[in-house]
């Protein structure tokens, strides 16, 4: 990675039929970067890609690659490629001549085209498969095509869009790995879109959060994780316990009438904010050594650890533990300074954070739910 | 076993359909086509057809007719079946409703308001006169009869090359994009390629019925230029003497003409796709 930048994105704004999709979004990328923009259905991310892919122009801002603006480079003349969703193969080319595809479009001389493409399909791992059809291939395969298709080229910037959504559990964690080698090997700057933060925090270099057409936190994997800067990212990021609390001073928080130590300062005095504590982070100990003192309400065995529900004073946190506990026990809660994280109040304060109707099917139904409907909007769209 | 007994049941209204309307039909063309007047066994009617002068300048006529027609189909109808896909989804449905509207009222009835339209006292020849031009002699000629084909069949031929094209998804235009293609290369390395069935299906749709045009030419030109189906118009209750060996005999050439050409056709298409003859009116 280098300390050039290769990609700016200054002031996009951009809206389709009125309604805003993007609303200000600035952000830099460095040359061989791994970045991710991570975020629910309907952020923005995907329309961020299109944007610097060249499929869209943004209704204001400017688009910089290299330093030049590049708002009216049309798509083909951007030294950039991209790897679609679905793949969009070509179905009437076979494996060689999707691969060869950009080579004949840039009339690279004839002698040059095989041993290039061989280069590719040892790199994807397809050897042997020239000659197939695009619909013979498994989703897997089809995915390295893809792959092959764009890097063929060179390109500054390779941008994926939700690449591995298609594929089954077992192959999105080898097609991330393979990904996130194949980058190292290439140093080209990969611009990733994903709404599965756990492929964000394991591929990226860096990670940016987006909801609502803005950018929420641009940051490391681990400052994502560690340091959420609203209560959107750290429930986004993982699973929080997000509670209403009081900076009494520097390094001291209370929460639930209680004070507790913490390593976060430079707020005002009696300032409210929200405090998340994460559920690995928390001990479970008897009631008398405990700093808070709660009732199980629910205990869920994940084979790692358990998941326990606790009620404090209303609030029911979650807890992963791997000691057993029953419903209804009284249990203390200790919680070191380095667990507490201070959060400034946004937009979202109060709207995460809180397990009371946590139920993990419901949760995950919730989610499908609306990744489908957002689906279906998007394809209303086209 | 019940199952395929409701099966016959069910399909039996179709064979009967078949064997009523085309089966019975093709028999009857096939015994005309190889006997002489009084019902003997002959081959004549087949040598003279294909030895007989008249007979082969129309013949080749109505093939070089139609190829005409269906070139100037393919011109016109890619670009315009192209251009419409660009289009929002409204506004395609409503060229599509323009595409289809002349199809709604019968060939005849068509083809006759456009002979009093292009008529020595027709309408056009009337607003030449208004502007201060010579009348035209429109009719009469190829160029008028290849136009009368164009105009019915176009349709014909714009349909399954939409149909097609709509079909390609916009991604696969983007990934051509992003590979380097600018709009042309696009059109020539995806769409084109993509297209392909549906243009055969139009060649097909469009050259099998001008192959057998009848009646636009008689109109257009006086019944003095006369096609292959005018010619089977003829032998069959035209003429004073009606004639239904040579007659058959000439539909039965026509057929085998068209078979081939259809074949020739699902061969390039590797034959998915092409629901070629059922289509065909």
């Amino acid at each position: 990675m280098s300390e050039k930048n290769i990609i700016n994105l200054k002031g996009i704004r951009m809206s389709y039929d009125g309604e805003t999709v993007l609303d200000g979004v600035d952000l830099t990328i460095k040359d061989g970067e791994f970045v991710t923009l991570l975020g629910p259905s309907g952020c923005g991310k995907t329309t961020t890609l299109r944007i610097i892919a060249g499929f869209e122009s943004p209704d204001c801002g400017d688009v910089f690659f290299e330093g030049k603006r590049i708002n009216a480079v049309p798509p083909h003349k951007r030294h950039i490629n991209t790897i679609f969703q679905r793949y969009a193969l070509f179905p009437h080319l076979n494996v060689y001549e999707n691969i060869a595809f950009g080579l004949k479009v840039k009339k690279t001389p004839k002698s040059e085209i095989p041993a290039k493409i061989d280069e590719m399909l040892t790199l994807v791992n397809l050897k042997g498969l020239e000659k197939r059809r695009i619909d013979t291939l498994s989703g897997g395969q089809q995915q390295r095509v893809a792959i092959a298709r764009a890097i063929i080229n060179h390109p500054k910037v390779l941008l994926l869009d939700e690449p591995l959504s298609a594929l089954d559990l077992k192959l999105r964690k080898d097609m991330q790995v393979e990904l996130k080698n194949l980058q190292k090997r290439t140093g080209i700057t990969f611009i990733f879109v994903t709404h599965d933060q756990e492929e964000a925090l394991s591929m990226s270099d860096t990670v940016i959060v987006m909801d609502k057409g803005k950018i929420q936190q641009i940051g490391s994997p681990a400052d994502i994780y560690n340091e959420p800067q609203n209560a959107f990212v750290a429930d986004f990021i993982g699973e929080s316990n997000i509670i209403d609390g009081v900076m009494k001073k520097d390094f001291l928080v209370q929460i639930n009438g209680r004070d507790f130590d913490c390593l976060d300062k430079g707020f005002a005095e009696n300032e409210s904010v929200d405090v998340v504590i994460r559920p690995e982070d928390v001990d479970i100990v008897p009631p008398v050594q405990g700093m808070l003192e709660g009732v199980v309400t629910s205990v869920t065995f994940l084979g790692v650890h358990y998941e326990i529900i606790v009620d404090i004073a209303g609030f029911k946190w979650m807890i992963q533990t791997t000691d057993k506990h029953e419903v209804d026990d009284t249990v203390g809660l200790y919680i070191e300074p380095d667990a507490i994280h201070i959060m400034k109040k946004s937009e979202y304060s109060g709207l995460f954070g809180d397990y009371s109707s946590y139920s993990e099917e419901l949760d995950e139904m919730n989610e499908e739910a609306a990744e489908a409907a957002a689906e279906q909007l998007a394809e209303e769209e086209k | 076993m019940k199952q395929r007994g409701g099966s016959v049941v069910l399909n039996a209204p179709y064979l009967l359909w078949a064997a009523l309307f085309i089966i019975i039909p093709l028999i009857f063309v096939g015994y005309y086509a190889f006997t002489t007047a009084d019902g003997g066994f002959t081959f004549s009617n087949i040598v003279t057809f294909f030895t007989s002068e008249t007979y082969m300048v129309v013949f080749w006529r109505s093939i070089v007719y139609a190829i005409w027609a269906t070139v100037i189909c393919l011109i016109i109808a890619y670009p315009f079946a192209y251009c419409m896909t660009k289009l929002n989804l409204s506004a395609q449905k409503l060229m599509m409703l323009f595409v289809m509207l002349p199809m709604l009222m019968n060939l005849i009835v068509r083809t006759y308001s456009w002979q009093q339209i292009l008529e020595r006292n027709g309408l056009l020849n009337k607003l030449l006169e208004v502007l201060g031009f010579e009348p035209v002699i429109f009719l009469g000629n190829s160029a008028v009869i290849i136009f009368g084909m164009v105009y019915n069949y176009l349709p014909f031929m714009i349909l399954p090359i939409y149909s097609v094209m709509s079909k390609v998804d916009h991604s696969l235009l983007e990934a051509s994009s992003d590979l380097g293609c600018n709009a042309f290369s696009t059109v020539r390395r995806v769409i084109f390629p993509m297209s392909l069935p549906g243009v055969l299906s139009g060649i097909t749709m469009v050259f099998v019925p001008c192959v057998s045009t009848f009646y636009i030419s008689r109109q257009f030109s006086d019944g003095n230029i006369k096609m292959i189906g005018d010619v089977i118009e003829d032998k069959f209750y035209k003429s004073s003497v009606p004639d239904y060996n040579i007659g058959a005999t000439i539909s039965l050439v026509l057929m085998v003409i068209i078979f081939i050409s259809l074949a020739v056709v699902n061969r390039f298409s590797d034959g998915d796709d092409l629901d070629g003859g059922g289509i065909v009116l």
